[in-house]
C-alpha cells in the first residue's frame, strides 16, 4: 500500500457493497412497512408493481419523460422509474393506492371523474399524484397549474379537463 | 439494465475513498441522468455509491454576500430559495425552466452540472460517438444535428451542453468545490467545463472519484436585475434550442455592468464575453445589442440543420438585453 493509499484509508473507509443479487430492502409504502427481496438495479416503479402488486403507478416511457410513474417519496412528487427502490430504504413512499381514506376517494380523484379528466386513463394515476402535490407546493395560479403539470404527458390530450379538475380542487380549498 | 451493486455513503470521505479506489464505481445523486443512461447501456458502472444521505444539501450566505449551494441541494429547493430569487433571479429562472417538477425534486445541483448531453447518438450505444467511445467517430456531423451546438464545436463533437442552471452560473462567475483523494479543490466554472476539442469524452477536469461538494456564487450586485430567457420547441419541459442568461446595470444612460451567457447553442455553457466587452460603456439600445450579438456569433460553425440557431441566438440576446433595459427609460421601444 502506498503512502497515498494509507492517507486515504485514514480519511475514509471503503463502503459495504450490497448486491448485485437480491438484497432485502425495507420499503415503507402508504404507511405500511414492506420488505422486498430485490436486486439493487430494480427501480422503485418495478418494486411497487412487480413485487408489491401496487400497479397504480404506470410504466409509460421508463426513461423519465412521461410522468405516468409519478409517486411521492417523503411527500415530494418524483419519477419512480428513475428512482432505485434500494435508495428509498427508510423513506416514505406514497402511491395512488394510498390516496383514498377509509374507502373514500381523494378530492382530486373525485374531481378527475367530475371533470372527465381522462380518456384511456393510463396516465391518470401519475396525473393525480402530481396534481395533489402541485397544490401542496402552493402553485395555485392558473398559469402555475399549467406549467406545474407539464411533467405529466397525456396522449389522449385531456389537458383542458385535467387543468379544470385541478382548478376545481384549488377553488374548493 | 446490467446488474449493479449499491452502497449508501454516510460521510463524504468514505464516498470519495470508495469511488476513487474503483474505476467501475459511480456516484448516485438524483439519478435522473445516471439511471436513465444505465438503463440504456450508455453508462456501465458496476457499483453505485449513493451520496443522497451526505450532509451536502442546503444554501448558505457567504461572508462576502454570495451564496454557497450544497451539491445535493435539489433543483426545486435552489430555485425556490428566497436568497437565490432575490439576489440571482437568472439562476432561479434557469432552474425553474429546466426539466419537469418531478425531475427538479430529484435532480441535485451537482448532478445538474454533470448531466450528459442529449445528442441522440451519444444516447445510442450502437452509434459511433467520440464522447461515449473515443475515436469511434461523430455521427452527428453527418447525421441529425438540429439540436446541436454552433459555438465551441470541433470536428470530433458538436453536442450542445444541456444544462440551464450552468448557463446562469457561468454568467455569475460561480465556482465548483470538490473533494478528491488529494483533498479539496475549487474550479472556476468557466474552466470546469471543457470544450470537446479532440477529447470530447473529457467534459470536466475532475479525477475519477472526485466529488462535487458545493457551488459557490460570488456577490454580484448586477445580478439583481437579471433574467433567463429559454427558447424551445414546446413551452415547457424541453431542452433549450437557445437560451440567454443576462444581467444588466445602466448608469447615466450607459451600460455600467453586464453579464451574459448562452445555452443550447454551444458545447459548454458559453460566457458571451464578446457581448460584454462590446457593450460596456455603450448606450443601452437595441442597435448596440444587435451589433454585440453579431460579434459573439461571428465564429459560429453551424451545420445545415442547425444554422437557424445563429440567427435565433442573436435575436434571443437582443430580446433578453432589451427586456432588461426596459424601464430604465433607455430602450428605443422597437421590438426585439
Amino acid at each position: 500500500m502506498s503512502a497515498d493509499d494509507q492517507a486515504l484509508t485514514r480519511r475514509g473507509t471503503v463502503l459495504e457493497e450490497r448486491g448485485p443479487g437480491p438484497v432485502r430492502v425495507a420499503l415503507p409504502v402508504n404507511g405500511t412497512e414492506h420488505a422486498v427481496e430485490i436486486e439493487p438495479r430494480v427501480s422503485l416503479l418495478d418494486a411497487l408493481r412487480e413485487h408489491l402488486q401496487l400497479t397504480g403507478a404506470k410504466k409509460g416511457c421508463d426513461q423519465g419523460t412521461c410522468g405516468a410513474c409519478t409517486v411521492w417519496v417523503d411527500g415530494r412528487r418524483v419519477l419512480s422509474c428513475l428512482t432505485l427502490a434500494v435508495a428509498c430504504e427508510g423513506r416514505e413512499v406514497t402511491t395512488i393506492e394510498g390516496l383514498a381514506e377509509d374507502g373514500a376517494l381523494h378530492g382530486m380523484q373525485q374531481a378527475f371523474i367530475a371533470e372527465d379528466a381522462f380518456q384511456c386513463g393510463y396516465c391518470t394515476p401519475g396525473q393525480i399524484m402530481s396534481a395533489v402535490a402541485l397544490l401542496e407546493e402552493g402553485r395555485t395560479g392558473d398559469e402555475e397549474i399549467k406549467e406545474g403539470m407539464s411533467g405529466n404527458l397525456c396522449r389522449c390530450a385531456a389537458y383542458p379537463n385535467i387543468r379544470a379538475a385541478v382548478r376545481s380542487v384549488r377553488d374548493r380549498a | 439494465m446490467r446488474p449493479i451493486t449499491y452502497s449508501r455513503a454516510t460521510d463524504p470521505q468514505s464516498a470519495v475513498a470508495t469511488v476513487s479506489a474503483d474505476p467501475t464505481s459511480d456516484y448516485l445523486a438524483g439519478g435522473t441522468t445516471e439511471i436513465d443512461l444505465l438503463r440504456q447501456y450508455v453508462l456501465q458502472p458496476r457499483r453505485l455509491v449513493d451520496i443522497n444521505a451526505l450532509p451536502l444539501a442546503g444554501i448558505e450566505s457567504t461572508p462576502e454576500g454570495g451564496l454557497r449551494i450544497g451539491a445535493t441541494t435539489r433543483m426545486s429547493d435552489a430555485a425556490a430559495a428566497p436568497e437565490v430569487r432575490e439576489r440571482f433571479p437568472m439562476l432561479s429562472e434557469a432552474l425553474e425552466k429546466g426539466a419537469s417538477p418531478q425531475l427538479r425534486h430529484m435532480a441535485s445541483l451537482g448532478g445538474n452540472l454533470l448531466q450528459r448531453v442529449r445528442c441522440s447518438y451519444f444516447r445510442d450505444p450502437l452509434a459511433p460517438c467520440n464522447k461515449r467511445e473515443p475515436d469511434s467517430g461523430c455521427s452527428a456531423l453527418t447525421g441529425h444535428s438540429r439540436d446541436h451546438a454552433v459555438l465551441g464545436t470541433s470536428e470530433h463533437c458538436i453536442a450542445a451542453h444541456p444544462s440551464d442552471a450552468a448557463v446562469a452560473l457561468t454568467a455569475l462567475d460561480a465556482s465548483v468545490h470538490t473533494l478528491g483523494p488529494g483533498g479539496e479543490r475549487t474550479y472556476p466554472l468557466d474552466d470546469f467545463f471543457l470544450l470537446p476539442g479532440d477529447s470530447p469524452h473529457r467534459e470536466h477536469p475532475m479525477a475519477h472519484g472526485e466529488l462535487i461538494t458545493a457551488v459557490e456564487v460570488p456577490p454580484t450586485p448586477v445580478a439583481r436585475r437579471s433574467l433567463y430567457l429559454k427558447v424551445r420547441d414546446r413551452a415547457s419541459y424541453e431542452f433549450a434550442l437557445v437560451s440567454v442568461a443576462a444581467a444588466l446595470s445602466v448608469v447615466d444612460g450607459r451600460i455600467a455592468d453586464i453579464r451574459v451567457a448562452l445555452g443550447g447553442a454551444a458545447t459548454k455553457p458559453w460566457r458571451a464575453r464578446r457581448v460584454e466587452d462590446f457593450l460596456v460603456g455603450e448606450v443601452a439600445e437595441r442597435r448596440a445589442f444587435a451589433q454585440a450579438a453579431q460579434v459573439e456569433l461571428a465564429e459560429a460553425r453551424p451545420t445545415p440543420m442547425n444554422a437557424f440557431k445563429v440567427e435565433l441566438a442573436q435575436r434571443a440576446l437582443v430580446r433578453a438585453l432589451g427586456t432588461l433595459a426596459e424601464g430604465t427609460g433607455l430602450e428605443d421601444g422597437s421590438p426585439a
